[in-house]
């Protein structure tokens, strides 16, 4: 594990954010440091997904402080936030049915040198490759999420946004996921994981939050799970 | 005399070429609602007048500034496009958030201020506008005369219509179009400036009925009133192309466009309505249009 450093990667303050009148977020902080993995454990609607864009600035009715790397990113538009580095994989996958595999990866324009090629990400997801020129939205459901993750490791962003990559994919997915999300940490990825599996964020995570009615109610890090999985599993409801 | 079904062929040949070049005028004009609806959600009701006005400027280069024909079939487009910028940038983009109704009421409401302001300014009367000295005259196919002018309306519309079908299935600018049309937030959300986006597509829109407005103006003459009679018909082209599809909004215009010839020559009572006939059943069999996609 990395140790903290004065200045973190994407660090939150006093998160607020709005759905119209429906007051969802109220006050979440966190700090995610450069090089960490840090995941975002809580029920269903306990403000995970909203968290995350609510950074990305997709949640646009948000108040309080949002830094990447000391840049404020509140005041911004999203194509803004998203340049000054933000990769980011949303819960519902996203990919574009009107597009074919290969269009959907490239999609993403460059917001920063150092990305991985499209032919590196072909040798991290072979199967995209031999689908390429398939319609985005006829790949299977693993494939779709290996998609929707391969789709933005080309543009550069150090800090990868994900959330819920595990969900309904099978156990051997998943753990192509998880080796996938090693590599991308080995490499020097920061990453903000929402995970409902907890024996997956487990195996990836350096440090976790637990979300609960919009609100950060717990912190611990990954050396401190064992002593605490009771507790945890009550908050969690698993 | 040759004759097919018992007409003689030059009537059918004849009737067939008026339905293409009508054709021609509804797949670009459909193409430019067809690609501002599937984008921006907005139902761009000053598309007639966006068309009359391509012809307008065309004129008004042509008797103020002695500007001909061909700069004009570039520049009126341009002028125009930049019309729609404003448009775009001062109005419509504030209604995005909102219900369609919205932004149908702005651009009918504009349509009708900018057509009044045209009849007052230029008179209800049409203008006659001659064709380019390289277009004039005739060629004998055989089985029909074609004035040169008009085969020449069909062809540019055809390569106008390939060039943007290019541009939105074969570049990146495309891609961002087609990814935006189904999720604009993601692909905010990747880096791109949808604003902008949303900006050119409204400027392509305009830019394309001007073009046909353009095109129009030896063969119809130019007049304040040449759009507001056309825009319903590409209406009813839309829905039966499907809202939003870009090939179908080309095909489909041809394809009426020829349908509404033949009807002319098989049953012409009937010529005026075939299309709003058509796009009755297409609601009532296929909702999503011919070439849309189900919901
Ligand atoms: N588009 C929306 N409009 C209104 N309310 C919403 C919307 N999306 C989410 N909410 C509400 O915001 C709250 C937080 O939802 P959010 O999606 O952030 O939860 P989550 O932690 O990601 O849940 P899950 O684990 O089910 O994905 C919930 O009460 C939810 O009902
Ligand atoms: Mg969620």
């Amino acid at each position: 594990m990395t140790e903290p450093h004065p200045l973190p990667h994407l660090q939150v303050r006093g998160l607020n954010g709005w759905y119209g009148e429906s007051h969802v977020l109220h006050g979440v902080d966190i700090d995610v440091h450069e090089g960490e993995t840090v995941t975002l454990l809580g029920r269903n609607g306990a403000g995970k997904t909203s968290t995350l864009r609510a950074i990305t600035g997709l949640l646009k009715k948000r108040e309080g402080v949002i830094k990447l790397k000391g840049r404020d990113l509140i005041g911004l538009p999203t194509y803004q936030a998203a340049r000054a580095g933000i990769a980011y994989v949303p819960e519902e996958r996203g990919i574009f049915a009107g597009l074919s595999v290969a269009e959907n990866l490239t999609l993403p324009p460059k917001v920063a040198e150092g990305g991985m090629s499209v032919a590196e990400i072909y040798r991290l997801f072979p199967n995209l490759e031999e689908r390429r020129n398939s319609q985005g939205t006829k790949l299977s459901g693993g494939e779709q999420q290996m998609l929707a993750m391969a789709r933005v490791l080309r543009n550069g962003a150090r800090l990868l946004l994900l959330d819920e990559p595990t969900e309904g994919l099978a156990p051997v997915i998943v753990q192509r996921i998880g080796e996938v999300l090693r590599t991308l940490k080995a490499s020097g990825m920061t990453i903000l994981l929402v995970e409902q599996n907890f024996r997956f964020a487990r195996k990836v995570a350096d440090r976790f939050y637990v979300m609960e009615h919009g609100r950060v109610v717990d912190h611990l890090t990954a050396a401190e799970v064992p002593d605490r999985l009771a507790s945890l599993q009550t908050q969690l409801g698993v | 005399m040759t004759t097919l079904f018992g007409l003689p062929i030059q009537a059918i040949s004849g009737q067939l070429l008026i339905g293409l070049i009508n054709g021609s005028f509804y797949a670009l004009l459909s193409l430019g609602l067809a690609i501002i609806f599937g984008l921006l959600r907005v139902i761009n009701f000053a598309h007639g007048t966006q068309y009359m006005l391509g012809a307008v400027t065309a004129w008004l280069l042509l008797t103020v500034l002695n500007i001909g024909f061909w700069p004009s079939l570039v520049l009126a487009p341009l002028i125009v496009a930049v019309a729609g910028l404003l448009i775009e940038r001062l109005f419509l983009r504030y209604l995005y958030g909102l219900d369609h109704l919205y932004s149908l009421l702005l651009t009918f409401g504009l349509a009708l201020m900018i057509e009044g302001l045209m009849r007052d300014g230029f008179g209800a009367a049409g203008k006659p506008y001659s064709p380019p000295a390289l277009l004039t005259g005739v060629v004998n196919l055989g089985f029909m005369i074609l004035p040169i002018y008009r085969g020449f309306v069909v062809v540019a519309s055809l390569i106008a219509c390939l060039s943007v079908w290019l541009l939105i299935e074969k570049t990146k600018l495309g891609a961002y179009l087609r990814a935006a049309t189904e999720n604009s937030g993601l692909v905010q959300a990747f880096g791109v400036n949808v604003p902008k986006l949303l900006t050119f597509t409204y400027m392509l829109g305009a830019g394309l009925a001007a073009l046909a407005g353009v095109l129009a103006a030896p063969i119809y003459q130019v007049s304040p009133l040449m759009g507001s009679n056309l825009i319903i018909i590409v209406f009813a082209v839309v829905v039966v192309g499907g809202m939003g599809s870009i090939m179908g909004a080309i095909v489909t215009g041809y394809a009426l466009g020829l349908l509404e010839g033949l009807t002319k020559v098989f049953y012409p009572q009937a010529s005026s309505i075939v299309i709003f006939v058509v796009m009755a059943i297409v609601l009532l069999v296929r909702p999503a249009g011919l070439f849309g996609r189900e919901a």
